[in-house]
């Protein structure tokens, strides 16, 4: 069964009902057990990095999803399921899992004008191919709300990007059975839905 | 690059879509849920929601209305209107809603922002600021007041001093409602809501006045808002949303094109 992972950070039932939309019935659980053997996982997320990762360390979350990765079945992470796969993050200065190598740095824009955090629909580049990304096309938007962003240390783990004021950031990662997007594509109206609907066919098997 | 936000506003009142004009005289058009979903089918970029009942008992069909959206509708939206405590705000999420607008409340009680803001995350706290033109004075140094209550009470707080105090308390949004463009469709504030947005670092909505779409242009380049809200130039089917994008998109204005 494909399970989301509840740890306190955000909106998990939007999450579930677009997965409920795209046909797929997945649970809310907080059980690592539940987590680590789910056949399909979703691990989404909003607000601060920092107390998310605690709350996955108290409730034995983070192995279970670390686990879950080594299982090879489909992972999708969102917004701060995308920043917490990586290795470090320098919102509170906390080690993350570590399922991809690389960081989170916090925005930091010369020109004031340019509103930290990035909220609102943006245009993401898709990088390379990728089967969950067969129907998408460059320029389609997405909806973002986030003041960190993510750096892969390898480029083979660039799914997509973004650009915001003067910076491009990278917007998708996918490493093996990951996909993470820092977009929320329950809340990217029909696009989103298209996309999470290619999540619930992905065999991860490429 | 990011795009500019059109955001619809659906006065709820007892379950059906009210309008106002100038906060005073509201007149029932319709059932909320089928227009957010028209909406959103028509490329809508994000919803508001805001329970102008008076009743308690009609919260709970607030709460129903919401469920309703939420099971329908896939992009970001808030609900305002009578949100007293982080229960209120919570149960307002549970339903479906993303995110909340504080109002009067928090201008009783500015702390139910910092409240909110640490319960539901900054990015989901939306400050909402009804706002009255005033003469320039010692007590009022941008020449905006505060008001309450759908505009009947003026609170003798500077309206700047307030957009500042909202986003050190952690607002992740603001609203900025002209009082005295709301419901006219002669435009929006352009003074006020430039103002505001220059001084603060967090997204600004511009709201009360838009008529015509030279108006959404207006105040998104001139008037430096974030989004642009409209309420009856959409609700009484004079313009549709993908209209007012398609018009925008040709005039330069980056909004989101693909839905």
């Amino acid at each position: 069964m494909p399970i989301i992972v509840d740890y306190d950070a955000g909106n998990v039932r939007s999450v579930q009902r677009a997965c409920e939309y795209v046909g797929m019935d997945a649970t809310i659980s907080a059980d690592p057990e539940v987590v680590a053997s789910a056949d399909r996982l979703i691990f989404p997320g909003v607000g601060s990095a920092e107390s998310a990762v605690d709350t996955l360390r108290e409730r034995g979350l983070d192995e279970a999803i670390r686990a879950f990765y080594a299982s090879g079945k489909p992972l999708l992470g969102i917004c701060l399921g995308l920043q917490i796969v990586l290795e470090h993050t320098e919102e509170g200065n906390k080690n993350c899992l570590g399922l991809v190598e690389g960081a989170c740095e916090r925005f930091n824009f010369s020109d004031r004008s340019v509103k930290v955090p990035h909220i609102g629909w943006n245009e993401v580049d898709f990088v390379g191919s990728h089967p969950m990304l067969d129907e998408m096309q460059s320029g389609d938007e997405f909806y973002f709300v986030h003041s960190y962003f993510a750096k892969p240390l390898h480029e083979k783990n660039i799914l997509g990007t973004t650009v915001y004021g003067e910076k491009t950031f990278v917007s998708i990662i996918g490493k093996d059975n990951l996909f993470a997007t820092q977009f929320h594509l329950e809340k990217s109206g029909k696009l989103g839905l298209k996309l999470l609907a290619a999540f619930s066919r992905w065999s991860a098997s490429c | 690059m990011l795009s500019k936000r059109i955001i619809a506003c659906l006065d709820v009142r007892d379950g059906n879509l009210a309008k106002s004009v100038k906060f005073v005289d509201t007149q029932d058009i319709g059932d909320p849920v089928s227009k957010a979903k028209e909406y959103y089918d028509d490329g809508l970029d994000e919803l508001v929601f805001y329970d102008i009942t008076a009743s308690s008992d009609a919260r709970n069909i607030m709460l129903d209305v919401v469920q309703q959206v939420a099971n329908q509708v896939y992009i970001p939206f808030s609900v305002g209107g009578g949100i007293r405590t982080v229960d209120d705000a919570n149960k307002l999420l549970w339903a479906g809603a993303e995110k909340i607008n504080v109002n009067s409340a928090a201008v009783v009680r500015p702390e139910l922002i910092a409240e909110c803001a640490h319960a539901i995350g900054a990015q989901n706290t939306v400050l909402s600021m009804d706002i009255k033109k005033v003469e320039i004075s010692r007590h009022f140094p941008s020449g905006y007041e505060v008001v309450i209550n759908g505009g009947r009470k003026p609170m003798g707080i500077d309206a700047l001093d307030w957009a500042l105090k909202g986003e050190e308390l952690g607002a992740g949004e603001l609203v900025v409602n002209s009082i005295d463009a709301d419901g006219t469709r002669e435009g929006y504030e352009i003074t006020l809501t430039r103002m505001i947005a220059e001084a603060v670092s967090i997204p600004v909505i511009a709201s009360g006045g838009a008529g015509k779409p030279e108006h959404l242009l207006e105040v998104l380049t001139e008037g430096k808002a974030d989004a642009a809200l409209v309420a009856s130039m959409v609700h009484y089917g004079d313009y549709t949303v993908s209209g007012l994008k398609a018009w925008l998109h040709e005039r330069g204005v980056k909004v989101r094109m693909r839905y």
